[in-house]
């Protein structure tokens, strides 16, 4: 190793230091010290204790936990692609270049800016109240309105509603990758006479794939993960329809604080997630198209 | 045919417009019902125009609850969010610089574990983390709040590394024929042309941290440390809230800071977005 190769190994650690640090103590050591608290009985009061399998046992009969399942599954597998499909509609709308364009952009991204927050959260539950905004439309229009909160069946699209609101971040990514698409392509299939839809299917969603891929995988681990809105609009309720994965971990282990069991439910997310993005990954061989593998 | 793309833009230009106004129509509608009487907000929900406009509700508001007045609330969110800022943009910036220039050995391995983290799922860490952070004694103070974010965070390594990339190499390399060291070339030479993205990192830093809700209910438990964001959600507790007007009021304040960002930086914001496939 010569002298410029060891300045530059030191170097290299010394600059990428603080994230190794922050690594190894608040990422890699709690992710495998929550792998074995999974195998234990935890309080935080009392120290842990040794039960082996016992949690994984149990989720197998939660029933609670089976709810957050079936609530977070029909969360993320609603709200996910309707979410994507708003964002393209959006972005297909904004993609001419106008000199409006970048108000419009503002506009509707200005949703997902605030969607998010508490505030935006604690206004929602009082637009789908009984008293709310929506059963006031309704009412203008001779409709009776429903307690959408209160109602299992309709409580959990409130939140989905609310998700797919959200939609200006994979819309901003579609509008970049519209942008990147060639003209000349449109240009050569309107001489050959394909028109609007076929454009669409034939040029727009083979040369977006790669970035539907991309919106897909992040939008799905989000969804895994939505936590606040549910927390503060329905707290899971009613019926445990809205009892989403986070939800019942939260209450599992800082409510009740059942730490192991809180953890074991925490690897097996790790381990849903982990198998959905890989399962994006894999398909993506059959319908993303990547231009590159034209020229082989 | 001119005639008819004219038509057609205006047509464009309309239904655009309509249909981002019904968008941000929960925004308008939350802004108006904070100017309203307590007495109106139900009432006339069905028109954005206040009949008596009032500010009644931000000074009910802003008094708060339990003797702690949202002064206190913004106060600490500032600061969370503020420190927060400083210590994750700078400690981002050092590292991309490592990872985007220093040929090191190791390198490939440690960028690849950094990616990987991006997809973790917030809650294989939050457990033994908080058992951490209450060994430490420092539950009911910011520190899990800031502390973690001075060891960088792998959204902003990666974008201001996509940043570095897109810069010259030629000006290192001059830079080292002068006898400038690593750090004396990132000081000198990178960390002033990636103001740009310095400047991105903090605004979605201060909007992320701002937002947050999770930290802040995991860590502290005296309103007297609330957030903003916390606070909010006590202050609008729906068994005891009787005080719409004051809620919707507090509602905008605690928006402020978020909008006002956007509406001067909006270009960082909306290409920091497109370049990087960030999250949302």
């Amino acid at each position: 190793m010569n002298k410029r190769e060891r300045y530059n190994n030191v170097m290299g650690y010394l600059f990428i230091s603080p994230w190794l640090i922050g690594f190894f103590i608040f990422t890699l050591f709690p992710i495998i010290a929550s792998f074995i608290l999974a195998f234990t009985r935890y309080d935080v009061l009392s120290p842990p204790r040794w039960i082996g399998i016992d949690n994984w046992f149990r989720l197998l009969e939660d029933t609670r936990y089976h709810n957050s399942l079936k609530a977070t599954f029909y969360y993320v597998f609603t709200a996910v692609p309707l979410r994507l499909i708003f964002a393209l509609l959006v972005a297909m709308l904004l993609k001419p270049s106008t000199r409006l364009a970048g108000l419009y952009r503002g506009i509707y991204y200005l949703p997902s800016l605030i969607g998010g927050s508490v505030a935006v959260a604690v206004v929602w539950r009082q637009v789908f109240g009984s008293e709310g905004l929506i059963n006031f439309i309704l009412g203008m229009m001779g409709i009776k309105g429903l307690n959408w909160l209160g109602n299992p069946s309709t409580a959990i699209w409130t939140l989905i509603i609310l998700a797919v609101w959200q939609f200006g971040s994979p819309m901003l990514i579609f509008l970049a990758g519209l942008k990147q698409i060639p003209d000349s392509l449109y240009e050569a299939a309107s001489i050959d006479g394909a028109k609007g839809w076929d454009q669409f299917i034939k040029i727009t969603l083979p040369m977006l794939s790669p970035v539907i891929l991309f919106n897909l995988i992040m939008q799905i681990i989000n969804g895994f993960m939505v936590f606040t809105q549910a927390y503060i609009i329905t707290s899971g309720g009613p019926l445990d329809t809205t009892l989403f994965y986070s939800l019942y971990l939260y209450q599992k282990a800082f409510q009740s604080f059942e730490m192991g069991y809180a953890s074991a439910m925490a690897w097996v997310l790790l381990m849903i997630i982990a198998f959905f993005t890989a399962l994006a990954f894999k398909s993506s061989r059959f319908w993303v198209y990547y231009e590159s593998e034209e020229g082989k | 045919m001119a005639k008819k793309a004219k038509r057609q833009n205006i047509i464009y230009h309309i239904a655009t417009f309509i249909l981002g106004i019904i968008m941000i129509y929960p925004l308008l509608w939350m802004i108006s019902s904070s100017f309203k009487e307590n007495a109106d907000i139900f009432t006339t929900m069905g028109t954005l125009i206040p009949p008596k406009f009032t500010v009644e509700n931000y000074i009910e508001g802003w008094k708060g609850f339990g003797n702690v007045s949202f002064a206190t609330f913004f106060k600490n969110s500032f600061i969370v969010a503020g420190i927060g800022t400083i210590g994750t943009v700078i400690s981002s910036a050092i590292v991309a610089y490592g990872f985007a220039r220093i040929p090191f050995k190791g390198k490939d391995l440690w960028f690849t574990a950094m990616m990987i983290t991006l997809m973790l799922p917030f809650q294989v860490q939050i457990i033994p983390q908080y058992i951490m952070f209450n060994t430490l004694n420092w539950i009911n103070t910011f520190y899990p709040l800031i502390v973690p974010k001075f060891f960088g965070s792998a959204f902003f390594i990666f974008l201001i590394i996509q940043f570095i990339r897109g810069l010259p190499l030629e000006l290192d390399e001059s830079a080292e024929i002068d006898g400038a060291g690593r750090i004396g070339i990132f000081w000198w030479i990178i960390l002033p042309l990636i103001k740009p993205a310095l400047i991105t990192a903090s605004l979605f830093s201060f909007y992320w941290t701002w937002d947050d809700f999770l930290g802040p209910l995991l860590y502290l438990n005296q309103a007297t440390l609330y957030t903003v964001s916390l606070a909010l959600k006590n202050f609008a507790d729906p068994t005891t809230i009787t005080n719409w007007g004051a809620v919707f009021a507090m509602s905008v304040l605690s928006l402020m800071p978020v909008l006002l960002i956007f509406i001067f930086f909006q270009k960082y914001l909306t290409e920091g977005i497109a370049t990087t496939g960030m999250k949302g």
